[in-house]
Parts: C-alpha cells; structure tokens; sequence
C-alpha cells in the first residue's frame, strides 16, 4: 500500500489532504469530528486581532451553482474570518493538538497591515503548540474594505511586508494564502518569497455574484434585500486554480517553493492532478461542506490506490510531475496533426458531435451515411480541436488519434513532418527568429 | 362448469376502496423533483430520434430541455403545437415501441428518458393553470369545414382548421366528443375526466360549431356535406367489431370487447358495471389487454386473454403485455375459438383449436383445449363500416384510400384516423392525420 504520509515544511501529517481555512474549521467540534473521520490536518478558520469579536450576518452566507441532477459545482460565501473571541479560539487549538499530536494543526490569521498587531499575535498562536500559520491574503468580501484579506494579497509589496513581520515574530513555518483576483499570480508569489514565507496556498476564492433572483430581482445570495459578492469555490473554479499553481510552479523565480494545493478538490484524481501540478499537500473545503467529513476516507482510498497502480511510493514523488508539460503557447509544436475518431460500437447516435462542430466548427462530422442517420469524422476537413470529444455524452467514444510522420493530412494535403516546430520559427510569423 | 346458483355476471364485487385503488391512475405523474432529474438526461440530440420516431413530430429534446429550464408553458406550447392531444397522448401513446424506443439513453443505457411522463408532466402543467391562450385563430378566410367524427382525428383536424380561420362544423354520432378517447381507452388511463377537459381546452379556441349526436347516413348525408362547405374531414374510426367466425350465442356475456371498455368509462361507478368470474378474452390487441385488465380490476378471479399467434405478433407492445400480466392476466398463444360452449342459452366457456405455423401459414393443429368461461370479450379488431358514406369513395382493403395528406379519391373530402388506410390505429397517428389533412385543406382552399 502507498504510504500516504507528507511533510509539508516539515509538518508532519498522516495524509496530504488537509481541511481549508474555512467554516468546517471554525471550533473544536468540527476539527474533532474532522480528525476522527481522518483528515490529516485543517487549517484553523482564520483568527483576527484581539477585542471585539468579528460579526457575521444572520441570513445567507452561502449560495451554490448546480449542475444537471443538482450536483453543486460552484460555491460562494459572505461568511468572515471567526467571529468567537481569540481566547476561545487559542484554548481550543491548544487541546486539540494535544488530543491529535500527528495531525497537522496550522493556524490562519488576518490582522491589520500593521507590525504590531502581527507582533502582539503571533506569540500567542505560537504558544497553542499549533504547527505553522497561514496568512489570509486572500479573503475577497467583508475584510477585504477593511484593508485586510485580498486587499493585501493584490499588493504585492503589503505581502513581502507582512511575510517579513512573521518571519521575524514566529519560529513556525509561514504560508501565505494567495488571492487569484488578481492579474498574475506570479507577483504575488514572488513577493511572499522574497519576504521569507516558507510555501505559498492558492486560490483562496475569487469574487462573484451567484446569480439573481429574477422574481424579486436581487442579487443570490441576499441579506434581506441587499446581497455582497462573495468568495467562489468549488469544482467549477478548479482549473483556475490549477493554471494559477503550475505557472507558480513553473516561475523560475518561485520555482521550489513550497505549494499547498486549493481549489475545488473533490475526488483523489482532483487532488493528484494539483501534486502533479506543484502542490505538496492539497486543502479542501467545498467538497466537505457538500458531502460531509467521510470524503476524506475516498480520497485516500483513490489516491492510495491510484499510487500502487502507477507504482509511486509515496505522494512526494509525484510532485510536479506534470509541470514540465506547461508550456508557452509559442512552444507548441505546429506540426502536431490529431485527427477525432469516433468509435461506431460505442456511438449512441445522438449527433450533438456534428450539430456543434457543424455549427460552432469545422464542419468535420457528417450525420448521414448511406441514407442512413451516421456519425464519421470528415478527416479532410477536421482540424482536431477536440470539440466533439469534449461535448460528447459517451466516455470514450470519441478519441483523438495522432497522426505519425509521413501519415498524410487529409485536411492540408502535407505529409506530417516528423520536425518539431513552433511559432517562434513559424513562417507567417513576422516577428520569427532568423 | 360454473354452479347454475352462482350468477355468472355480477356488478358490485369488491369494495369501494378497492374500486377506488384499482381505477386509480395507472401510471401516476412524476413530482415535479423527479421531472426535473428526468429531463436533465435528455442528451439534447440534433435530429432527435425521438422526435423522428413521434407521428406527430414534436420536437421532444426542445419540450424537455424547457421542462428542465423550469419553463413548463414553454414545453407544452412545443408538445401542443404539433399534437394538440398531446394531453392524452402523454397517457395511451406506447411510447416503448415510438420515441422511447428511439431514445439515445435507451440505446446506451437500457433505459430511456421517460418521454411520454415528462410530456404529461409538462401538459398537465399546463392544463391546470393555462393563463393565457397558447393558440389564437387567424383572421376568418371565409370558408366553411365539414368534420365527421370528434375522435383524435377529427378533434385534430377541427383545431388547426380553427387556427388557420377556418369555420368548422364537428359532428360525432355519440352524445359526447372524443371517440376512443372517451368511449374506448381503458379507466384507469384517463382519470378524472381528462379527456371532456382536453376537448374542452381544443374547443375554447372558437369556430368550431359542435353537432353531437349526428349520425353520417341518418341525420347528414356526405353529398350535402360535400356540397355545402368548402371541404369535408372523415374522421370516422372503426364502427364494426370483426366477428369471430363460429355461432355465437346471444347471450350478453359474449360481448364486444369495446362495448365492455365503452361501459365502463362511461358508468357512474366500476361497481355499477357487471364482470364474470372466469373472463377470456380472445384477441391480441390493446382493445384485449385494456378489457383482460379491467376484468381482473373489477373483480374477475381467472382473465385468460387467447390469441391465435405468438407473442411478438401481438399488437399489444410487450409492455402491454407485461401490464396485463401484472395485473394477473394470463396470456395464452397458438389457440383459435373454435366453439362457443353454450347451455340453456347460457356461455360456459370456449373450445380453442390450437394453431402453429406451418409453411408460413397458420393452421389448426388438430388439439383442442376447453377453457370455463362466464365472460367472454371478442377483441379481434375492428374494422370499416362504408355504408354510412352513401357516395362511392376508394377503399383499399376496406378503408378509405388517401394520398399521403388524406385526400381522398373525392376531390372535396379528406379522411384521417384508424379509417384511413394504411395507419397503425394509433390515436398519436390519428391526431396527426388530422392535423396534416387540415394543413392540406387550407393550401387548397387558399390556392
């Protein structure tokens, strides 16, 4: 069996799959139902300065965007940091790191972009014995106006300040939680480098508005008769996320640098794609806001089993695996040729492939074969965009197949080279290189 | 043989509450929570192969994908537009052997989107809060309809003509509209008068003038109709119940089968309607399965429906036949009546010739088998009755032949529904060969 065991700057924890900063991670309760049913960590739902404890509204804080049969693919939220006094907070991660030793316990914190107010909470959090902290940077609604959360994530600057305080305040281990409203991730990352943050853990949520309700003609979700954007996340925001670890994984200015892995994870495959892509460990928060704490359980399961398959000892192997295959689009070989396929015995016949490409592509898929209702790829015309594999209902039935050197294109009537080339060296590019 | 002090027939067998049960609505209505789960299947496909395989041709992915998208009016204008007895349909159309079949899911996965529920969920929708008129009449064109029958055909046919500002007349020889629709579908497929609440819905769009109670041959003559409006629709169904070949007794045990159905949708109560306690049924049609079952329902102890072939020359879909099976109706094949078994004037059962196939054609193999009976309901088909026309119109094989908009060898008279040649006696066939033959009538009377 794979050992599923990771060491995330050092923090120790029985599984990569650690709960978000978020309500699930809110009190003792949930953190001890969350350890029992397996989490390997949480991190502790974000703790604010000292004094009057933070309201939250008392009507909807969340809202969802669902799929066909009701799945939920999207999240949003309006709910701030904790709102129960810091002494609470502090006493309950003290017992429960002691209850739960092998788990990771990593402590959120958003206060004021001030030195001293990081200075006077960092001691405190430190002494709870909890393992690292995270910096909420990245909270988009609520705090934000305050000057906290992604105000200070979309400034690089306010990052490396802020990272620097904790660096010099705290003996753990500092991870900033990137906002990805922001142009380019990049710069975020780079500064929390510079300032001396140990990882970086992205996306927190990205700013939206889940809809309107068309009757009263307000905003979802609404308080009373006003709403706020609010936090997305959930399946829908994960290749988002995805783009936003790989290009820090891939920055050779950030590359090497520590990544937790959020954003919409709610399968095994999901959290194996995010390590493949750069992340150490991955967090979760929808998925078990959706279905409960026992997703963990699947999770492991999947990824275990998955690592025996491929023959992968431990998750650390598989870290950045795929980065590589992050390119620019100018580093594309040009002289790639696919062709769509469509396998007769699975094809179910219900011709979307055609309709879509007839309509929104190349006009590659014909519907009619000796006067009978038949679904082929017109090679000559196909430019192997996979459209028709993507939308189609049936897995596996369209496939994309490769055309190897020498095989003619039927489309432009050249042999496939075997030569790789790109854009750079592209001749209809003015701008190529000699 | 049944005890002569045991009367053979009896209304009143069971229980109000099990009449209640029993008449309940077969196939009841998805929730508005499992409509919604049910449409998000549809695949949306182009060139849908339910709507290619729907005699009507509704365009069935755009009616589901609006059920789905929460806009029910929208889905039943879709349904209503191409089939305005879209209602019932929802509820007798086989919809395994049409648009179910056809269903992509069905061949994927062996279990099509449920098109025929989804369709009465967005109808009935509909019909219970209807709002404003789905469909307006066109500005009058002057000119003046006859149509014969108020069946699924003639119905059909006297709605578009409306649509298109056509004055129509409708005539039916029953006391009330709807043909098979009202006398000759089973109970419990239509509850709660849905089909006289149909046809009122057809009729509220105006100009259409209702002559119930006329009788083609006695109370109007096709001549005058002919000569007196613009053109004529035959929608006149199938008056004559083919006989089973052997002497029948006069006893009213031995009855049509649709007699029997016609009885039971038109009593007050199920209980009002007298049932024997060993019923066969000889024939292998709907007409058989609709009067096996609803003797089972009222009361009937052994339902035995006898048909002369195998079960997949039965034109009851095998869903029917699974119904009647449900339902406690045994099903025997490879037997032919060969003698009514009669005493005092009284039926006793029916002596069957069992039957195969030999050189491609059926025979008697020389076997008998008696079966007890008190009941017994002839359910061979139908069939054509001419006489009534009074002027000479084209048969082909005892109906009237059209051509492929029901114009008939009468260059003013079109004919639609089960007296049309060359139809499966469907009511969705039905509805539209009326619609088509009211399109074709109004190109020819605007020509």
């Amino acid at each position: 069996m794979a050992d599923l065991s990771s060491s995330f700057l050092g923090i120790k924890s029985p599984n990569p799959f650690w709960l978000a900063s978020a309500p699930p991670t809110d009190k003792e309760i949930n953190v001890r139902r969350a350890f029992e049913a397996g989490w390997g960590g949480v991190v502790w739902k974000t703790l604010g300065e000292d004094g009057p404890p933070i309201v939250n509204v008392n009507g909807k804080r969340y809202e969802s965007l669902l799929s066909d049969q009701r799945r939920v693919i999207g999240f949003n939220n309006i709910e701030l940091i904790t709102d129960r006094p810091l002494r609470t907070n502090l006493d309950e991660i003290r017992r429960i790191k002691r209850d739960w030793p092998e788990r990771a316990l990593v402590v959120s914190l958003m206060v004021p972009c001030e030195e001293g107010a990081w200075k006077a909470i960092l001691p405190m959090v430190e002494d709870t014995g909890c393992d690292g902290v995270e910096l909420n940077f990245g909270c988009p609604h609520g705090m934000s106006e305050r000057g906290m959360g992604s105000a200070v994530g979309q400034v690089p600057e306010y990052i490396e300040m802020v990272a620097r305080w904790c660096k010099l305040y705290t003996r753990l281990p500092v991870i900033v939680k990137l906002t990805p409203n922001i142009a380019d991730i990049r710069h975020p990352a780079r500064a929390a480098k510079a300032g001396g943050a140990d990882a970086v853990s992205l996306i927190n949520t990205i700013n939206s508005v889940m809809g309107v309700d068309l009757h009263s003609m307000r905003m979802k979700p609404s308080v009373g008769p006003q709403g706020s954007h609010g936090g997305y996340c959930g399946p829908a925001v994960k290749p988002i996320a995805l783009n936003m670890v790989a290009e820090i994984a891939r920055d050779p200015a950030t590359a090497g640098l520590p990544i937790s892995g959020i954003g919409g994870i709610t399968t095994w495959r999901d959290a194996a794609e995010f390590i493949a892509l750069g992340a150490g460990n991955v967090q979760v928060c929808t998925a078990a806001m959706v279905y409960g704490f026992k997703i963990v359980q699947d999770l492991c399961d999947g990824l275990a089993n998955f690592m025996d398959e491929q023959g992968y000892g431990s998750v650390q192997q598989m870290v950045g695996l795929a980065v590589p295959s992050i390119v620019n689009w100018n580093q594309l070989n040009l002289n790639h040729v696919e062709k769509a396929v469509i396998d007769q015995d699975l094809c179910i016949q219900c011709g979307r492939c055609h309709v879509v490409c007839e309509d929104t592509s190349h006009q590659a898929i014909s519907a009619m074969k000796d006067g009978r209702r038949h679904f082929e790829v017109i090679e000559e015309e196909c430019v192997g965009c996979n459209l028709c594999a993507s939308i189609c209902p049936v897995p596996g039935c369209i496939s994309m197949k490769v055309l190897q050197p020498g095989q003619l294109d039927k489309r432009t009537g050249q042999l496939v080279s075997a030569d790789y080339a790109n854009w750079t060296t592209h001749p209809n590019n003015p701008a190529r290189a000699a | 043989m049944s005890s002569p002090t045991v009367p053979p027939l009896a209304a009143g067998r069971l229980s109000q509450a099990e009449y209640a049960r029993n008449f309940a609505d077969a196939h009841p209505p998805l929730t508005p929570v499992q409509a919604q789960l049910e449409a998000e299947r549809c695949y949306y496909c182009f060139d849908a192969p339910c709507t290619v395989a729907c005699p009507t041709g509704i365009d069935i992915p755009t009616f589901i994908a609006r059920i789905a998208q929460g806009n029910l009016r929208g889905a039943a204008r879709t349904i209503l537009e191409e089939n305005v007895l879209g209602g019932m349909c929802a509820r007798v159309c086989p919809t395994e052997v049409l648009c179910e079949q056809a269903c992509v899911r069905h061949t994927q996965e062996d279990k099509p989107v449920t098109i025929g529920l989804l369709q009465r969920r967005a109808t009935d929708a509909y019909f219970a809060e209807p709002g404003a008129p789905l469909f307006t009449r066109a500005a009058p064109s002057g000119r003046r309809v006859a149509v014969v029958g108020a069946g699924p055909a003639g119905l059909s046919c006297a709605h578009r003509l409306a649509m298109l500002g056509h004055a129509v007349t409708l005539y039916d020889d029953k006391p009330k509209l709807g043909g098979l629709n009202e006398y000759g579908l089973a109970t419990y497929k239509t509850v709660d008068g849905f089909a006289q609440k149909e046809i009122d819905w057809l009729l509220s769009i105006g100009g259409i003038e209702v002559k119930a109670r006329h009788s083609l041959g006695r109370d109007m003559h096709l001549d005058a109709l002919a000569r007196d409006h613009d053109a004529v629709f035959l929608g006149l169904g199938l008056a004559g119940v083919n006989t089973l070949g052997i002497a029948e007794p006069a006893d009213a045990a031995a009855r049509a089968a649709v007699d029997f159905i016609a009885e039971l949708r038109q009593a007050a109560s199920p209980a009002d309607v007298p049932v024997g306690r060993r019923v066969v049924v000889i024939g292998g049609g709907m007409t058989a399965v609709d009067a096996a079952v609803q003797s089972r329902l009222l009361g009937a102890e052994d339902v035995t429906i006898v048909y002369r072939r195998g079960p997949d020359a039965m034109s009851a879909s095998g869903d029917e036949q699974r119904w009647a099976q449900t339902n406690g109706v045994s099903i025997k094949h490879w037997a032919a009546p060969q003698q009514m078994l009669v005493a005092g004037g009284r039926v006793l059962g029916v002596r069957f010739a069992r039957t195969e196939m030999r050189a491609g054609r059926l025979v008697n193999s020389g076997e008998c088998f008696d079966l007890e009976a008190d009941m017994v309901l002839k359910a061979i088909g139908q069939s054509f009755e001419a006489q009534p026309l009074g002027l000479s119109l084209t048969l082909k094989d005892g109906r009237i032949a059209t051509d492929a908009e029901g114009r008939t060898s009468h260059p003013k008279i079109w004919a639609g529904g089960d007296c049309r040649h060359g139809g499966r006696d469907l009511t969705v066939e039905a509805v539209e060969h009326g619609k088509v033959a009211a399109l074709a009538i109004d190109r020819v009377l605007r020509a």
